[in-house]
């Protein structure tokens, strides 16, 4: 039976963690307020910009002419996976669920016979993903230094994703994160950048005929790169949310589970109290019944 | 006729401006434009510049690099991929764009003799950049 001083120490040191797991929760939620703020934001522009690109898109799409980026390069062998993940740890399932969606994807595509390369973005995935898919890894994107997501961010990884793509690296690349729901259901997503996709709302929504400054290949050839920075920043947007709002969930849980750790030690350590008291008093009366 | 039209002035990071506008002059990737209530549908490119809203609440200037406008009868978005007011913009910022720009040209001068696209592009936006400078009187 652990001795009395041990069990206080117990008691103790999980009062502390409890303490330390209760502040990061409310971290995680003062955090998560406002990068729902920024996904908020964000979201006008992302909307409207997908909606124009669809139009244009599904006008021009059909022609041999369509840009790379948006007819592919006519094959599908090379697929570049770029997984974006948070930086830090503690925050329950939250990387380990994109990475394990990345896993899956990256094996159906092995099976399949085709050549996986991946990119991550974020310390924990790359960690996460080291050792089944580590030798795929051809490039990583350090966020540790980013407070604060901004487009310039994202602008910066979709460089160099066109870059490789330019050079003729993969033919086909594919975004992972966890979309937010609310805090604590976040969705792992896969979504294709390249070649672009954009989902065609209800045709009701759009049938107007626009005219184009300059044509419209010009403007789709400027926008499409530009796509690729959008999805990737709302897509980091979207992940800085769930990586929260996991977060605060986890800790959650873990300070409730802190608490019925002490209720539990507490208990413990009262009746341990209580038999040493007992068992004191029994020396003393078969002391005194001795003499 | 509607006299105003919804202008939308969104940049990724934030919306900017939302507002009832009776004509918004864009600076268009092949000449400034004003649009005014039933425009014709257009879309079109940005270049960088100033783009002024005259709505009855009073004029607004903002500055916004890139991006593009899309126009139609009774509403116009401007999707901007950098956008500030006027008044936030500073020479610093300035110099800090031309010396992007300036940089851009460079490495297409230097990387692809074969495309000269490339490099007139790049070279327009450090002109616009410049041009810009002067015409805001920073």
């Amino acid at each position: 039976m652990p001795n009395l001083k041990d069990l206080k120490n117990r008691i103790a040191s999980v009062k502390s963690t409890r303490k330390i797991t209760k502040a990061m929760q409310m971290v995680a939620a003062a955090k998560l307020r406002r990068a729902q703020e920024s996904a908020e934001e964000a979201r006008p522009y992302a909307e409207r910009f997908n909606a124009v690109m669809a139009g244009l898109a599904a006008s021009v799409g059909g022609s041999d002419s369509a840009p790379k980026l948006l007819r592919g390069t006519g094959s599908d062998q090379v697929h570049l996976l770029v997984v974006l993940t948070a930086e830090r740890g503690l925050c329950g399932g939250f990387n380990s669920s994109i990475a394990k969606l990345a896993r899956t994807h990256a094996e159906r595509l092995q099976a399949e016979g085709k050549t996986v390369k991946t990119l991550t973005v974020g310390k924990k995935g790359r960690d996460a993903l080291k050792r089944d898919l580590g030798k795929f890894n051809v490039g990583h994107v350090d966020m540790t230094e980013v407070k604060r997501v901004g487009y310039a961010d994202a602008q910066g990884i979709a460089k160099g994703i066109l870059d490789r793509f330019d050079a003729g690296e993969f033919d086909v690349a594919t975004i992972f994160f966890a979309e937010f729901v609310n805090v604590v259901t976040q969705v792992p997503t896969a979504q294709q950048v390249i070649p672009a996709k954009f989902e065609q709302d209800a045709e009701a929504d759009d049938s107007t005929l626009y005219d184009y400054e300059p044509d419209e290949e010009a403007i789709l050839a400027d926008l499409l790169p530009k796509g690729v920075a959008t999805a990737i920043f709302s897509a980091l947007l979207e992940n800085g949310a769930s990586e929260q709002g996991a977060r605060m969930s986890a800790m959650d849980n873990a300070t409730r589970n802190a608490g019925e750790m002490i209720d539990k030690l507490t208990i413990e350590y009262n009746r341990s109290r209580q038999a040493v008291i007992t068992n004191e008093l029994i020396e003393i009366i078969s002391g005194a019944e001795a003499l | 006729m509607a006299d105003t039209i919804q202008f939308d002035l969104v940049s990724p990071e934030r919306r900017l401006a939302s507002v009832q506008a009776s004509a918004v002059q864009i600076p268009g990737a092949d000449g400034d434009m004003t649009a005014m209530p039933d425009h014709a549908p257009l879309i079109t490119t940005l270049r960088p510049g100033l783009l002024r809203i005259e709505s009855p609440e009073g004029n607004s200037e903002y500055f916004v690099t890139g991006g593009f406008a899309e126009i139609g009868a009774e509403s116009m978005s401007v999707l901007a991929e950098k956008a500030m007011p006027v008044g936030e913009m500073t020479r610093g910022h300035l110099d800090e764009l031309i010396a992007e720009a300036r940089a851009k040209h460079e490495a297409a001068k230097t990387a692809s003799d074969a495309e000269p696209s490339l490099v007139d592009d790049a070279a327009k936006l450090l002109a616009d950049m410049e041009a810009l400078g002067d015409h805001m009187s920073l």
